[in-house]
């Protein structure tokens, strides 16, 4: 589909960025998310100038970690949804956030492009599911995130295809731990 | 209802996508990911859930020079190395907090040849290292809230089974078991408990939309 085109180009502009400094690809990327990031931390609680301070810092960040993103684990807004929530958790509750240890890269070893694809194709999958959700389902993963849920107000079945996202994240680890021994 | 589960159960996991779990239980999450590949799977799952909750983020107005000033900061910046793992006990996330592997953990005698050593408390939560010679059982304890269990070294059984390196139990106060480390080498075991009862019973239900898929 269209959007899995927009998704797998947003993933060449980060490889542009982490191979050739490419500041056009950067400033398209930045067109798009910085607004975005700003209204997630907003929404979050930090203030209006926190909140631009913070995403120039959350998107300099993506500038500097270009060369460690995997294009077949992650879509563009997944990565740069960690690195916002994390700075977050850095602003907001002051601590620096425990992260899993890095899986490496194999040497020289990029990731397939039909890897690539596939995996744009389950986040596609997976967001236009969260979008089309009832209302209230929908509210009810947002405040997930918000961290904003109280006792009684959760339950329902979404059904949101994450099995096979998972299965396909599963395949490209697989093919990194085995590129690494 | 008794709530034992030997893989890490989705709502810790999404409640770590969205980075909102306690810190020592950050870090049981952290340091189990870093061992399960099948951990590491779900939780991209749910952290892809948060980047598609970005991407359909209504846009703040942002400065008129956030770029310019996004690229001054940029050139401000040192690069980022790739940091190259480290073999030993403990993963990347602990050897951190601890500042070293097992050996340098400061353990204190808690009885029967039994130690421990707290990493990390605060008002939300508490993570400590256990150690438990080989063949005993652990101290006796009670669950006044969840407790979160993943074990490094060795391995332990109750009545639910054995636990060897990266399996993770999860008990709540319903649950009464005697874990007892298997014979052979030390068991080591990280754990967080918290003592409000806030945190338990809310995040076991945060996923349950989630679960069976
Ligand atoms: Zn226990
Ligand atoms: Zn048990």
């Amino acid at each position: 589909t269209a959007q899995d085109t927009i998704d797998v180009q947003w993933a060449d502009k980060i490889s542009a960025i982490a191979r050739s400094q490419d500041q056009t690809a950067f400033a398209e990327v930045f067109r798009h998310f910085a607004p975005r990031v700003k209204a997630f931390l907003m929404k979050s609680g930090a203030d209006e100038a926190l909140a631009e301070e913070c995403m120039q810092d959350v998107m300099a960040t993506l500038w500097n970690k270009a060369h460690l993103y995997d294009p077949s684990r992650a879509a563009v807004s997944t990565w740069i949804f960690t690195i916002a929530r994390n700075r977050k958790i850095d602003l907001l509750r002051r601590y620096a956030r425990p992260e899993p240890e890095e899986l490496p890269w194999g040497p020289e070893e990029s990731p397939d492009q039909a890897d690539v694809l596939a995996l744009q194709q389950e986040t596609t999958k997976l967001a236009e599911a969260i979008r089309t959700l009832p209302e209230k389902q929908r509210q009810l993963i947002e405040r997930a995130y918000f961290g904003d849920l109280t006792h009684s107000e959760i339950a329902a079945e979404t059904g949101l295809p994450l099995g096979t996202i998972k299965s396909r994240i599963r395949l490209a680890l697989e093919r990194l731990r085995h590129a690494m021994t | 209802m008794q709530t034992i589960r030997h893989n890490i159960p989705d709502d810790l996991l999404m409640g770590y996508a969205a980075g909102v779990l306690p810190q020592a239980f950050d870090l049981v999450v952290a340091t189990h990911v870093s061992l399960s590949d099948d951990a590491r799977a779900r939780l991209a799952g749910y952290e892809a859930v948060g980047g598609a909750m970005l991407d359909d983020m209504d846009e703040a107005p942002i400065g008129a020079d956030s770029l310019e000033q996004t690229m001054a900061r940029i050139a401000g910046m040192k690069p980022t190395r790739r940091t190259a793992p480290v073999r030993g006990i403990f993963p990347e996330p602990l050897r951190r907090i601890v500042g070293g592997d097992a050996d340098a953990v400061k353990w204190r005698s808690i009885g029967l040849g039994a130690r421990q050593s707290v990493v990390y408390s605060d008002g939300d939560a508490t993570a400590r290292l256990i150690c438990i010679p080989a063949g005993q059982a652990m101290p006796q304890h009670s669950h006044r809230g969840l407790e979160m269990t993943l074990v490094l070294q060795g391995a332990f059984r109750d009545d639910d089974g054995v636990y060897a390196r990266g399996d993770i139990e999860v008990a709540d106060q319903q649950v009464d078991h005697t874990p007892v480390a298997e014979p052979g080498e030390d068991c080591i075991c990280l754990i967080a408990t918290d003592g409000r009862l806030k945190f338990n019973g809310l995040l076991p239900r945060i996923a349950q939309p989630f679960l069976g898929i």
